[in-house]
């Protein structure tokens, strides 16, 4: 292990020299990271090329600043003693990397820095941009970048309530391929259908945005032409960052999609380089289809089965919103022959709940339809609650639609069990306490409701004291959750980040 | 010889019914419930005043038959029978000071008296007194300026509850609630959250009204209180009514939010006058919910599926007494765990049966 860090160290000083030579390179590339780092926050840098950037950029930070200036100043040093120099580097970086080796332990807990897992750099967390709308210098770098790649930044809409003002807040009506020139000339066709039917709705749901996603990418694959002098590995994931921070702009990613877009990027960077072109797309076509057999479609079934066995005949079960999950874990229970009936709970102004009722009450399952300000009227009746979930967080707290809290919470005053749905592949390294850190914004002029031919909030505008808050996601706290049902197994919400632990090493 | 209700009083009591009956459809009262209590407690002046009663035992009578049939129209709206049962205990109280009896002696059975009096206390109320009637209706317009003042005195107390730079979570639309926040914001800055209580959404409309009056307000779904709760100082909501045991009916909904301020330590407070305190107990399953339209649920041009759901629309929750902090009324703050003695002072327990 000793030598393979000697290699590396060796490596990172070649590297250190080269930036020390051209100064301004060195800025470039750190601010380029920054902002590579801020715009797939849960993705890593995909090579061992910038993860070897980021390292030095983190950890040892008054190295380069002292290397900088002296050049500059004395180019004419001779070659012996620059080497005398790196040497004495080395050592002196060797002894306080053994230092600190003794220190730390044997932890891959942070998920940034793609450094081998026993050394634990002291990273500093690059904050996701779109939960800094409130800093103008975030807001600025973000457009320099969005410049560079040639996508057009979006102009959030509305009075937002001051709770909120770090995060976007969005209007359906204004979407942003209303900027895009036709023909699109940076952004693939297929991402600009999927980044409009992101923002209007059309495509939502954490599983269906992963596969439309990954449907695009497919797509992006095959009308790809590695351009002469480049290679595939390194220009086709250049050629998905402009296309990522579009559909983020279009609406923020979830953390499904996120994952989605690690492994791809994963699998694009380790094709060889003598591998021929024809070849190459069929194997990253072919390493997609997996993904989706795998991590959607196989992983629902395999938690249907698990989920059976918690059914029993004469159960009444609680459901909220549409989930895919839950509905096919529902459906397949009724096709095995159990008995029971399904109460869909609905909130607005989403009203997804009426989607899910309309699937089910197709296949027969006999259910009821109450909104979320019924809950605790209804709750008596049951005898079990499944949720669904968009994310589940590295702290054991269950991300999903806004309102899944609530029902937990009512469901535990009433002693109802409560069974959270959820693939391994929406598991988190992010950690969160409340639903205001990181949620996203929805239209506004969602709420407004016309009744009785009045509608009361149609100029909530012009009001200055007048604010709506369409929130989409919130955070339940595992002590509500009595069991997750993934396609490991059922397991507790608290041991969430065992399985991050597992796939990561398996990786 | 009992007495008897003219033909003139039959149509102004008609009307009455009438209006009780189509103002129940849910959507949110017609009027306030302040507004029904002055209204009931004007149509017993009336009847005090012109109908054909020769002692109290008989007014009484001609109350409580008339008080029956306000109630069946409609249940839900239990200021009605609060009113009466107010102005049953002021006759009683008249009578007795008629007969010249301190008001103490002839108050509710205590145990004591149970043991030394031996038997039925007393008279049937048979007894004539000229002057009964005249006192009887100067107490009744004693009530009725109480009402007029109710809503006046519980936002009086505004600013010992609420201090600056606070978030207040309020749900649905209680015009007690409304005038106790403004006059709050005469003096105080803070923000306001309203949850929008569907299927009505009436927290529109209190949204609307108070930000007219310049408070930072916010409106968010119902299924995001628990969602924002972390950040709220206080949760403060009205009530339809409040329960013998400490606990509430209140807009669906409400139950939730309970649980949320619970789950956070907020504190809880309740701002109801007094005429909402009902001797009623929460036991009564068929007479506590009341259900509306399923189409405000689930509107009727969802089609095909409508024939095989069932769709709920309960307009009602129950809050039990532990999830309360505090109820602010007209005569001032109190605890939970007090409003069964209140009830007593209201209302004699022979009357909590009509």
């Amino acid at each position: 292990e000793l030598t393979k860090e000697e290699k590396q160290r060796l490596r990172k000083e070649k590297k250190q020299q080269k930036k020390n030579k051209e100064k301004k390179d060195e800025k470039a590339s750190r601010e380029s990271d920054k902002e590579k780092k801020s715009a797939a926050p849960a993705s890593q840098p995909p090579t061992q090329h910038t993860a070897q950037k980021a390292v030095p950029a983190s950890a040892p930070v008054p190295l380069p600043a002292s290397e900088a200036p002296v050049p500059a100043d004395k180019p004419a040093k001779s070659k012996a003693e620059l080497k005398a120099e790196r040497r004495a580097r080395q050592e002196a970086e060797r002894a306080s990397k053994q230092g600190k080796k003794g220190e730390v332990g044997q932890q891959a807990a942070t998920g940034k820095a793609k450094a081998p897992p026993s050394e634990l750099q002291p990273v500093v967390k690059r904050l996701p941009e779109h939960i800094q709308v409130d800093n103008p210098d975030v807001l600025k770098k973000l457009a320099k970048k969005l410049e560079r790649q040639q996508v057009c930044i979006y102009v959030y809409y509305g009075y937002k309530v001051s709770l909120f003002s770090h995060l976007h807040q969005y209007s359906r009506k204004a979407p942003l391929t209303q900027q895009l020139s036709i023909p699109s000339t940076v952004i693939h066709p297929a991402i600009v259908r999927l980044g409009l039917q992101y923002s209007q709705g059309i495509v939502a749901g954490s599983n269906a945005r992963s596969v439309a996603l990954l449907h695009a990418f497919k797509q992006v694959i095959r009308d790809y032409t590695t351009p002469p002098k480049e290679e595939l590995s390194r220009d086709l994931v250049n050629k998905l960052k402009p296309y990522i921070s579009f559909l983020n702009q279009c609406r923020p990613l979830s953390a499904s999609m996120g994952n989605a877009i690690k492994y791809i990027k994963k699998e694009i960077s380790n094709i060889p380089s003598q591998c021929k072109e024809e070849e190459a797309k069929r194997k990253l076509l072919n390493c997609i289809e997996c993904y989706i057999n795998e991590k959607i479609v196989l992983a629902a079934k395999a938690i249907a089965k698990y989920s059976i066995e918690k059914i029993s005949d004469g159960d009444v079960i609680l459901v909220y919103g549409c989930s895919s999950l839950v509905n096919h874990i529902l459906c397949e229970a009724f096709e095995k022959g159990r008995k029971f009936r399904v109460i869909v709970v609905d909130s607005r102004p989403r009203l997804e709940g009426r989607e899910a009722l309309r699937r089910l009450v197709q296949r027969g399952i006999s259910c009821t339809y109450v909104l979320i300000s019924a809950v605790s009227y209804i709750l008596p009746e049951v005898s079990k609650v499944f949720l669904g979930a968009h994310a589940l967080l590295a702290n054991g707290y269950v991300m999903s639609r806004v309102g899944t809290s609530q029902i937990a919470l009512v469901a535990k005053a009433f002693n109802v069990p409560v069974l959270v749905c959820c693939e391994t592949y929406k598991f988190c390294e992010r950690v969160q306490t409340d639903s205001f850190v990181s949620n996203e914004l929805d239209d506004p002029d969602d709420l407004i409701v016309t009744r009785k031919g009045k509608t009361q909030l149609e100029d909530w505008q012009k009001v200055d004291s007048l604010g709506l808050l369409n929130l989409v996601y919130d955070v339940t706290p595992p002590d509500f959750v009595d069991l997750v049902i993934t396609d490991l197994g059922m397991i507790p919400c608290t041991s969430v980040p065992v399985v991050l632990r597992v796939k990561n090493v398996d990786q | 010889f009992t007495g008897a209700v003219h033909g003139f009083l039959l149509s102004p009591i008609e009307a009455f019914l009438s209006d009780l009956k189509r103002g129940g459809s849910g959507t949110g009262p017609l009027r306030g419930s302040a507004e029904t209590a002055r209204e009931t407690t004007a149509l017993l002046r009336r009847i005090t005043a012109q109908a054909r009663w020769s002692s109290a035992g008989d007014l009484m009578e001609i109350i409580r038959k008339e008080g029956r049939r306000m109630i069946t129209a409609q249940p839900s709206e239990t200021t009605v029978g609060n009113m009466i049962r107010r102005v049953l205990k002021i006759i009683r109280e008249e009578y007795a000071r008629s007969r010249g009896k301190s008001e103490e002696t002839d108050q509710q059975e205590s145990l004591h008296k149970l043991l030394t009096s031996g038997g039925l206390s007393e008279d049937n109320f048979r007894q004539h007194f000229a002057a009964l009637k005249a006192n009887v209706i100067e107490a009744i317009n004693e009530l009725l300026t109480e009402l007029e003042g109710t809503t006046d005195n519980v936002a009086m107390q505004a600013l010992e509850h609420i201090h600056s730079n606070e978030v207040i979570m309020t749900i649905g639309r209680s015009r007690t609630v409304e005038a106790f926040l403004k006059d709050a914001a005469r003096k105080r800055k803070f923000h306001v959250i309203v949850a929008e209580c569907a299927p009505f959404c009436q927290g529109h409309e209190m949204a609307t009204s108070l930000s007219e009056a310049g408070i930072e307000t916010t409106v968010i779904a119902d299924a995001a209180i628990f969602a924002v709760m972390s950040r709220v100082n206080k949760v403060i909501i009205g009530t339809q009514t409040v329960l013998a045991n400490g606990g509430l009916r209140a807009v669906n909904g409400t139950h939730t939010l309970a649980l949320a301020a619970k789950h956070h330590s907020t504190p809880l407070i309740v701002c109801a006058p007094m005429f909402k305190l009902s001797p009623q107990f929460p036991n009564e399953e068929d007479t506590f919910h009341k259900f509306v339209s399923p189409h405000e649920v689930l509107p009727f041009t969802e089609g095909e599926i409508l024939s095989k759901v069932n769709v709920h629309c309960p307009v009602f929750d129950y809050v039990p007494p532990e999830l309360i902090t505090l109820f602010i009324s007209n005569i001032g703050g109190h605890a939970p765990s007090y409003i069964y003695r209140l009830m007593s002072e209201l209302y004699h327990p022979e009357d909590h049966e009509l």
